[in-house]
């Protein structure tokens, strides 16, 4: 057990009885913003495990966010409404894909592997928006699946991500506190010398790579429920720079970077937003900002203190 | 074929200042693309109050160049020290103000920026063969400013600075090389060459927000083939990508017709053509992982 166990059990706690009361005071956007804010929290926390634990900078990661929503939304457009299908299926899919990329792209290094995955999701890009019966450049709306068990509405989407979530989080904890863990965080600190010792660390990259491929098209797929559409801006590599600077902000390696970052940054745009059009700017500003001045991200920040 | 050429130039100019940033100062600058949408804008803007286009594009040049020293000398600066991580992060951050501050000066409507009265009709290059005179001047500057360029780097006192202080920065300071006005500089020439993109590319492209981004990609395709750092493989990948990219968009949907049917040829064609380069790239760097021409060994 962390040190400071019951933060999240706390937060988890606060997380569940929030929808009731947003309805009660009639904030009920508010549930639709936090559900938001929890499917990006899952996606860069994939991306902490490679960028963070691993020390792969992939600039290619919303290929595998963006196919887990495209293919939630193609398979719903081909009549297929089962979520039991739906899920494992884009996961497989994004799985496969990150497989494809890791393979080829591990092979290279340092600023290389950065301008190789972002090639590669250039290509993915371009592809999908080059499907005109999946919609093109206007993107594919997706009708909710149908789970069986309940229906899937805003609330009860708001649950199911939350418990994705948190077992993707408690999994993701697992991990990296694991054997295979340890290696990989001794990989990012020196590859040689793991090698030396005598770890495949081309095994132990790709499969983390295909792990966090994985995630990330989960959280996609959950995305693609959310606005029940699936749009190219999902594969755009401004959204690979916008996962990463939720990590940074968030703390690199830190394991509440991913979530850290994903609220931080979600709820600073959504208030700059609301206050003017040029919120890119404010976003920007503090960007740089962190950037200068707290390498370390805002969890690096509570982490000074507690040490 | 010459559009190609004429592409693959003016990617050049944008892949030279960038692969002279990233190998000398051993920095990666995404705001690279947006120095290119600063000297459009610019450039648009002295043309409509000069009236004339080679003064205004000058001006452009000027500015944009002051505007890159500016920006080296407040901002990046303290980067240079820290990893590639934060480069890209701090560098991401800069082109998100800087659209947002073009965006507040000059609206978010595309601007109109025409070729010069002079160059905007067909000129006939071979008997038979018309090509339009503004392309045509595109490739003379090119190739003008890549000799300059080229001349530069090899044979002049600067140009030494520069490679010394590329191979070890320590040591060519201590041999009392002014690395850090030298850095400064540097910065200013990647962003006239930028701003003389950005004007020449005008008149072609559209000027508007969010320009900068597309061709910026296109420019790291450019100098990761190239090799980081050189300039003769800046010149080699831009004309590479530039030939590629115009060919394979102009013949691929007529090759896929052939084979396939007409529907799948007009819906995979463009599709593959923007692949293209991209697939290039990843085969150049399967086979050799440091580029064409490696700048260092």
């Amino acid at each position: 057990m962390p040190r400071n166990w019951p933060i999240p059990l706390v937060l988890l706690g606060l997380l569940l009885v929030f929808p009731p009361i947003a309805s009660a005071t009639g904030l009920e956007f508010y549930t639709g913003l936090v559900t938001k804010i929890m499917i990006f929290a899952l996606a860069a926390s994939s991306l902490n495990l490679i960028l963070g634990y691993g020390g792969m900078v992939s600039f290619g990661h919303a290929a595998y966010f963006g196919v887990g929503a495209y293919a939630a939304a193609i398979l719903a457009r081909e009549g297929v409404s089962s979520a039991w299908v739906i899920w494992p299926v884009a996961m497989v899919l994004s799985g496969l894909l990150a497989f494809l990329i890791g393979a080829i792209c591990l092979r290279t290094r340092g600023v290389y592997f950065i301008m190789i995955t972002l090639a590669f999701a250039q290509m993915i890009y371009f592809l999908v928006v080059s499907f005109k019966q999946y919609g093109g450049e206007d993107g594919l709306r997706a009708r909710r699946p149908d789970f069986g068990l309940f229906e899937l509405s805003d609330t009860t989407l708001y649950y199911l991500t939350l418990a994705v979530l948190t077992a993707v989080l408690y999994a993701l904890y697992r991990l990296v506190n694991s054997r295979f863990g340890r290696v990989l965080q001794a990989i990012r600190e020196n590859e040689s010398r793991a090698a030396t010792i005598g770890y495949p660390v081309y095994q132990f990259q790709l499969a983390a790579f295909v792990i966090a491929g994985v995630l990330a098209g989960l959280a996609g797929v959950l995305m693609a429920h959310y606005t029940q559409y699936a749009s190219p801006n999902l594969l755009a590599w401004q959204q690979s720079g916008h996962l990463m600077m939720m990590v940074i902000l968030g703390g690199v390696g830190q394991f509440w970077g991913g979530v850290l970052g994903a609220a931080t940054l979600l709820i600073v745009e959504e208030i700059l937003q609301d206050l003017t059009i040029y919120w890119q700017l404010g976003v920007g500003l503090i960007l740089l900002l962190i950037v200068l001045f707290a390498p370390m991200g805002i969890a690096g920040l509570f982490g000074r203190r507690a040490r | 074929m010459l559009n190609g050429v004429q592409f693959g130039l003016m990617l050049f100019l944008l892949a030279a200042g960038l692969t002279l940033v990233f190998g000398i100062m051993d920095m990666i600058n995404l705001a690279h693309g947006s120095l290119y949408m600063i000297g459009a804008y610019l450039t648009a803007t002295f043309v409509g109050i000069t009236g004339v286009f080679w003064l205004g594009v000058l001006l452009a040049v000027v500015g944009t160049a002051l505007i890159g020293m500016l920006l080296e000398f407040s901002i990046l600066r303290q980067l240079y020290r820290r990893d590639h991580l934060s480069q890209v992060l701090a560098t991401f951050a800069l082109i998100l103000i800087i659209n947002e501050v073009v965006r507040i000066i000059w609206g978010s409507q595309p601007l109109l920026l025409s070729a010069p009265e002079g160059l905007s009709g067909p000129i006939e290059i071979l008997p038979g063969l018309n090509y339009s005179a503004f392309r045509l001047t595109i490739i003379g500057v090119g190739l003008v400013v890549a000799m300059g360029l080229f001349l530069l780097v090899n044979n002049t006192r600067v140009g030494m600075w520069l490679r010394a202080g590329a191979s070890n920065r320590e040591m060519a300071q201590a041999m009392g090389v002014p690395i850090k006005p030298l850095f400064t500089l540097l910065f200013g020439v990647g962003a006239a060459l930028c701003a003389i993109a950005g004007a020449f590319l005008g008149p072609i492209l559209a000027v508007q927000v969010g320009m900068g981004e597309s061709i910026l990609i296109l420019a790291f395709v450019v100098i990761v083939i190239g090799g980081i750092g050189s300039v003769k493989g800046a010149l080699v990948g831009a004309l590479l990508v530039g030939i590629v990219d115009t060919a394979g968009r102009a013949f691929l949907p007529l090759l896929l017709s052939q084979v396939a049917s007409p529907e799948v040829a007009s819906n995979l064609g463009p599709a593959l053509a923007s692949i293209l380069i991209y697939l290039l790239m990843a085969v150049v760097l399967f086979f050799k992982p440091q580029g064409l021409f490696p700048a260092r060994t």
